[in-house]
């Protein structure tokens, strides 16, 4: 390998562009997460294109967790703002579905929930960010697709939300199916799926319509509420996080067609399969946390001592060596399932029924319960 | 030469003269140098394939001739999100070429008036081209742009506003051009006798179609230009020899308005006004607000630093020459026209070219209002939804190469035949 030292792309940047600190206004932390997304977008294509071009080499054969561990911070690429999936609160301190699994890797692997650096990537920059080793783990809104496995060389660990694609209108439109669009206006954000579903929706359906390609959420719905698009499109999940965030929420519709399936999931880059593991095992353990009844509240007691339960105990690190195999330490998944609860409280807080975004579980609903979500055995 | 330097004459050649002889010393850095350049090129086209190579994305350009999957907002010509990767670059490029026309143009225009208006005598006049040239030139373009787009989504009405029985918002300009936050829908000229297109380059992705209506057009029109422009020089001809000007103008009006209108009314011309249809408006032009966000940040922007340009260039030519010209009784405007700005010209253009040049290359940041230029299509949805990022970004660089060098090309043309002669 050429110059392995040179690889990290991250290691140069002074840390005040991407670490948030706590306790600052919410208007300063919402600037500067805006700030950070530029910098970061920039960075990430020139980067990226340096990358490929050899100076920051070989990223994909290093040891990932060697990595993390000595720098004693998880890099995790999210949304740059998608609420109750990944946006920093008040504080500045980054909230949310899919940050909860950046925070339970980062608990497995350094024991610290918070030993994470959250990079806001868009759309476009994702996947350039993970490949060049600039961030160790994405968990971004995004959906697993075979040309993204196999042409993009990532592997996606699991599926921690299942979705599909939707449609929202402001209800004084008086649409009420997708197929009423003739002709619309449509903002979508480019770089991901749904520009490629949108256009296959409306070829099928032998109608034409404008799109608008933006690059974040936030300023598809600046245009969406200025009435410059008719509709947005995205996973049916963000359109509901994106009205929540609506002064009156019910003066849009989300129109009852869902034109895809969006597994969503974390995703690693190829080449590191021990790392690939971590994450992998580390999301089934907040899954399986849930099937077995382990809650943050109980999760003491049931791992002071081994109980009835073989798995359980596996899991806790009470009886056997998973830990050990993984390369962590025995209460990795203890500590996983500390930082946020299982995935069922996960759901809850972050997007569940009681919160603004009101997401039912449906499919992503325990596979005891009907739904989807199916940890294999911890053996 | 003296013999000093001339060591041959003392003994033979040695190796230490490479470097401590002066006549072989500068050649030595150069080479040493060049060695030294090439083998880092070397290694790090070296590094990259084999670090593709390791990442298993062997360099190639295939996924050029795959479907694109994606669609275009502006289209100057037909396509389909079926259409191939190469198609949508294609498309970008022409879009590329559309802002950077548009914008060079206008940021000419604009930037002439403010450079010359800078210098009027006039103080308020003076002061308000200084403000304005300062405003432009100290922020960044990038932000120009995105205001642009920002004050046009939020101050302009919606395409719904124009809708219901009394509505908030009404067509300008005798109901023919609507103003809404998503672009401006202007009448478009149509013909009912249409001689229809011609198609370049089959069924291939780089297909163009030409409209004969506009060749047949701009023939005539230029024809009718060129018969004047003859007839012009004859009577300049006859001023020199008889001291007599015929009088012309009608002629010369007649030979380009006559044939250019007889062509139109052939053609069966007529406007198509834009109305208001579902969601949006249907027929007219529509010019994005992505595009016109582009196009006036950018122009405003580039226009303050050729003001400056043209203020430098007449600044440069002496003062003797403006008060030789009124000593001739020329007034002050025909003064700056005939004598002054063909002179300063000389002095303009050199920089000027390289302001066209930064125009195109600022035309890049199209994506930050969702323009659809070569950089959003292929440097963007191509790019990340194959995830070639080397080859797409060495194919933009090859396109933004190109475009330059051949702005380069002309400009200098045309400075070469403006530049002094010397005889
Ligand atoms: N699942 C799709 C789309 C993902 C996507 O872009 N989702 C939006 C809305 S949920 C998002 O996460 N935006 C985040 C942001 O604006 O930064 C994909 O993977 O391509």
């Amino acid at each position: 390998m050429i110059a392995p030292k040179l690889m990290h792309a991250d290691e140069g940047q002074p840390p005040s562009l991407k670490s948030s600190r706590p306790q600052e206004p919410e208007e300063n932390a919402r600037n500067r997460a805006e700030n950070q997304e530029e910098v970061i977008m920039k960075k990430t294509v020139f980067l990226g294109a340096l990358t490929v071009a050899g100076l920051a080499a070989g990223a994909s054969a290093a040891a990932t967790l060697d990595d993390v561990k000595a720098r004693g911070k998880l890099n995790c690429g999210v949304a740059t703002g998608v609420p109750g999936f990944a946006a920093p609160d008040a504080n500045g301190r980054w909230e949310g579905f899919d940050v909860s699994v950046c925070r339970a890797v980062a608990a497995a692997v350094l024991g610290d929930s918070d030993a994470v650096e959250f990079v806001p990537t868009t759309g476009k920059t994702r996947f350039t960010a993970l490949s060049s080793g600039e961030i160790d783990m994405l968990a971004r809104n995004t959906t697993w697709t075979l040309s993204r496995d196999v042409d993009l060389k990532f592997t996606f660990v699991g599926v921690n939300y299942y979705d599909g694609q939707g449609f929202m209108v402001p209800k004084d439109l008086g649409v009420s199916s997708a197929k009423e669009l003739d002709g619309a206006t449509v903002c979508i954000q480019t770089g991901t799926t749904t520009e490629l579903n949108l256009a296959e929706f409306f070829r099928a359906n032998n109608m034409s319509y404008e799109p608008v390609p933006i690059e974040t959420q936030a300023e598809a719905l600046q245009q969406y509420n200025a009435g410059a698009c008719d509709v947005y499109t995205t996973d049916a999940s963000g359109l509901a996080a994106a009205r929540s965030t609506f002064e009156d929420p019910t003066s849009s519709v989300i129109l009852p067609e869902i034109i895809s399936k969006e597994p969503l999931g974390p995703l690693v880059r190829h080449g590191d399969n021990e790392w690939g593991d971590i994450v992998r095992w580390t999301l089934n353990a907040l899954i399986a946390a849930e099937e077995f009844g382990i809650t943050s509240t109980n999760i003491g007691e049931l791992s002071a001592a081994a109980g009835d339960n073989p798995e359980v105990n596996r899991l806790l690190g009470t009886e056997g060596n998973l830990g050990e195999m993984l390369g962590l330490d025995a209460g990795w998944a203890k500590a996983a399932i500390m930082s946020g609860g299982n995935y069922g409280e996960v759901f809850e807080k972050n997007i569940g029924e009681n919160t603004p975004i009101g997401l039912a579980r449906g499919l992503n609903a325990q596979w005891r319960d009907g739904g989807l979500i199916y940890s294999p055995p911890f053996r | 030469m003296t013999t000093m330097t001339d060591p041959h004459h003392q003994g033979g050649f040695k190796l230490s003269m490479l470097i401590y002889d002066s006549r072989y010393r500068s050649i030595t850095i150069q080479i040493v140098a060049l060695i030294g350049f090439l083998t880092l090129i070397g290694w790090l086209i070296n590094n990259t394939g084999q670090n593709l190579a390791d990442l298993g994305k062997e360099p190639s350009f295939g996924f050029m001739t795959e479907g694109a999957g994606y669609d275009i907002n502006q289209r100057l010509l037909d396509y389909t999100s079926t259409d191939t990767h190469l198609r949508a670059s294609f498309l970008g490029l022409l879009n590329t070429l559309l802002v950077a026309v548009m914008g060079c143009i206008t940021a000419t225009v604009i930037g002439v008036m403010v450079g010359v208006a800078r210098l009027s005598h006039n103080w308020i006049i003076s002061r308000l081209m200084a403000f304005y040239v300062e405003m432009f030139r100290n922020v960044p373009v990038l932000l120009w742009i995105v205001l642009a787009m920002a004050v046009m989504i939020e101050s302009m009405p919606s395409p719904r506003a124009f809708r219901g029985e009394d509505p908030a918002a009404t067509m300008s300009l005798f109901d023919t051009v609507a103003f809404t936050n998503r672009g401006v829908y202007v009448p478009e000229p149509l013909f009912s006798n249409s001689l229809g297109n011609i198609h370049l380059f089959g069924t291939s992705s780089l297909r163009f179609d030409v409209s004969l209506d506009l060749i047949v057009f701009l023939v005539v029109f230029i024809g009718g230009l060129l018969i004047s422009r003859m007839i012009g020089k004859r009577a300049n001809a006859t001023q020199e020899k008889t001291g007599v000007r015929p009088t012309v103008w009608h002629i010369r009006l007649a030979v380009v308005a006559v044939p250019t209108l007889t062509v139109l009314w052939a053609l069966g011309f007529y406007l198509g006004y834009p109305e208001l249809k579902g969601f949006n408006f249907a027929g007219g032009t529509h010019m994005r607000n992505s595009l016109i966000a582009l196009w006036l940040a950018l122009s405003l922007y580039t226009a303050a630093f050729i003001a400056e340009i043209v203020r430098a260039g007449i600044l440069a030519i002496s003062k003797g020459q403006t008060e030789a010209a009124s000593a001739l009784g020329l007034r002050p405007r025909r003064t700056m026209s005939l004598v002054i700005l063909p002179q300063a010209l000389r002095v303009i253009i050199p920089p000027l070219i390289s302001n066209y040049l930064n125009l195109t290359k600022n035309s890049s940041l199209a994506i930050a209002v969702g323009y659809m230029d070569i950089t959003g299509t292929l440097g963007g949805i191509t790019m990340n939804q194959t995830g070639r990022e080397l080859e797409a970004i060495l194919l933009l660089m090859l396109v933004y190469l190109s475009i330059s060098l051949t702005i380069s090309a002309v400009m200098n043309w045309y400075n070469n035949s403006v530049k002094l002669k010397e005889r």
